[in-house]
């Protein structure tokens, strides 16, 4: 059996003093898509920070691709990893805002060739290339030239995926991605995303969209008070969810 | 109520403006008329025209315009100014250069870096910027040489004498660079702070170091923020130059006072050195504007148009209202 992407045990994070995660466990096996669920304030995108190392978790273990996440362990021991070696892991996990936050000062297709260029030392002409190719998977071939400003909140939010897929990830990591678009904008977002996964991308995305986590994903994890309050196959528990909290989460999103 | 579709608009009178447009134009031509007055010198001049004597009093320009053109463009004037143009560049990239620094350890989270960097600020924003100057004028008085070595042994690499370094002019340049290094570093951390947290996050999480994050992401964008008020601490920086005269150096100011204190034509040479400052602000002024369109690229939708567009705009507007009568806006509709 293979390792699971991404593994959490008796995850726990503080912020201050008060504790948003208080011990989660999650498995997220390769190639699919796993939707974090939950009310504002339940620890869903702590969680995905943390796995992004965009946060360090306090307790537990986290692993992604058998590693742990910020240590390494040798001979018994924990050893905090340096800049370096956290930077290289973060380079093979895309991570997609809510807020897109694309570089505003540099054009579309200098957004999306950036980080292959200046982190992984890919020549611009095979940048360009691979970029050109993302920007017409997303549907936006001939936007390269435009400044994120001057593109609507939909397109941004692709070339943010087509940002984050030029770093060839083997994880992509989504943040509530279409909670702020308008309404008519959100279709376009979510196509994209479910092409990705059915390419098969291994993908978490915290989400309010039931019918996407409905539709597309594995497995759904409820979370609530920085716990995991249920979790399983969408068909499932979003249909019959067990628990009152669940209920009470669905019937006002629904 | 679309009755008569070419009825006449009748504007709306702004008489407030109408006023005040007149006391202006007042003002200005009483300024006009006093630059370009002329006084008697006292002094009268005769001539014999056709076998008679015609007198007349020799007048002046009020403001001595004939002086002002005489010294405008002399050697000295313009060693003076090249002197103040070098002390502003090298005084203000000192000042950016360390002011950048400065804000990136006041961000830092390694405490002591960041009280020093506060404290670098608290320094010199604290104390007059003549006094410094004079400081680094009068520093050979508290080391009157400068030994490099290996301390508390006798191995010594270089040794000089302060005053053979520590000239008029670096000391002006030190005093003044200094100084503004700690105006630039609050300018600087406030283009910092104003980038989108955002920003340097989507930058993380692509997997750039913190220097390469800071490089390519964040400061690209802080410069718009920055320019503006860094282009006024360069103006700003030209003139407050002129304080160097606390050690003797000779720039466009002590040009000019160099010359009036043999020739006593002192307000004809304090307007050669303001023409000359001004028309240095002009052209600093004119870069800022391109500079700030440079960087402005991703931010505004539209850049703002350049002057020369811009009247360019202004007069086809003009032409096209005597081109076309004003019509009724229903009339449009109607059609």
């Amino acid at each position: 059996m293979t390792t699971p992407m991404v593994e959490a045990r008796g995850v726990r994070k503080s912020y201050a003093g008060v504790e948003v995660l208080k011990g989660v466990d999650l498995t997220v096996v390769r190639g699919e898509v796993t939707c974090l669920i939950g009310p504002s304030g339940s620890g869903k995108s702590t969680l995905l920070r943390c796995i992004n190392h965009l946060e360090k978790h306090d307790a537990g273990e986290l692993r992604v691709d058998g590693q742990l996440i910020g240590y390494e362990a040798r001979d018994g021991k924990l050893y905090e990893r340096n800049d370096k070696q956290i930077c290289s892991e973060r380079s093979q996990i895309g991570m997609v805002f809510q807020r897109f936050n694309l570089f505003q000062h540099l054009t579309v297709l200098e957004n999306i060739t950036i980080g292959q260029i200046k982190v992984k030392g890919v020549n611009a002409e095979a940048a360009n290339a691979r970029a050109r190719e993302l920007l017409a998977r997303v549907g936006l071939d001939n936007k390269e030239k435009n400044y994120p400003s001057q593109l609507s909140g939909g397109q941004q939010q692709r070339v943010a995926i087509a940002r984050a897929l030029a770093m060839e990830p083997k994880l992509m990591l989504f943040d509530e991605p279409t909670s702020a678009l308008d309404p008519e904008l959100v279709g376009e977002v979510l196509d994209v995303m479910k092409d990705l996964a059915h390419s098969g991308m291994t993908m978490i995305v915290v989400t309010h969209e039931m019918n996407f986590a409905r539709e597309v994903a594995n497995t759904v994890y409820f979370l609530d008070g920085g716990v995991i309050e249920e979790s399983g196959d969408p068909k499932v528990i979003l249909l019959t969810p067990k628990s009152e909290r669940l209920k009470s989460f669905l019937s006002k999103v629904l | 109520m679309n009755g008569d579709s070419a009825a006449k608009v009748v504007p709306v009178r702004h008489v407030g403006r109408w006023v005040g447009a007149a006391v202006a134009l007042l003002f200005i031509s009483m300024l006009v008329h006093t630059l370009l007055s002329k006084v008697p010198t006292g002094q009268r001049a005769c001539h014999t025209v056709n076998g008679s004597r015609l007198c007349h009093n020799i007048v002046n320009w009020r403001f001595s315009w004939n002086v002002v053109g005489q010294y405008f463009t002399t050697s000295e004037v313009l060693h003076g100014l090249v002197v103040t143009l070098e002390l502003t560049a090298l005084a203000m990239a000192i000042g950016i250069v360390f002011g950048v620094l400065i804000a990136v350890m006041r961000l830092s989270h390694n405490r002591l870096l960041s009280s020093t960097a506060w404290s670098y600020t608290w320094f010199f924003r604290g104390t007059p910027v003549y006094v410094q100057i004079l400081f680094w004028g009068s520093l050979a008085l508290l080391y009157p040489a400068f030994t490099i070595g290996i301390p508390f042994m006798s191995v010594t690499f270089w040794h000089f004498k302060t005053v053979s370094i520590f000239t008029p002019f670096i000391a002006g340049v030190v005093g003044l660079g200094l100084n503004e290094a700690a105006y630039m570093s609050e300018i600087a951390r406030s283009g910092l702070i104003a980038v989108d947290e955002g920003q340097s996050e989507a930058a993380t999480s692509l997997g750039m170091s913190r220097g390469q994050t800071l490089r390519l992401v964040v400061l690209p964008q802080a410069m718009r923020v920055v320019i503006p008020p860094t282009g006024n601490e360069v103006i700003s920086m030209l003139k407050t130059s002129s304080l160097v005269i606390a050690v003797s150096v000779t720039d466009l100011l002590g040009a000019v006072t160099n010359i009036y204190s043999s020739n006593y034509e002192i307000v004809p040479l304090l307007i050669v050195a303001s023409l000359w400052y001004l028309i240095v602000t002009t052209i600093l002024s004119i870069g800022q504007f391109y500079l700030e369109r440079y960087f402005a690229k991703g931010a505004l939708r539209t850049p703002p148009p350049t002057p020369m567009q811009r009247i360019k705009n202004d007069l086809s507007g003009i032409l096209s209202k005597f081109r076309s009568r004003r019509r009724h806006p229903l009339d449009q509709v109607a059609r």
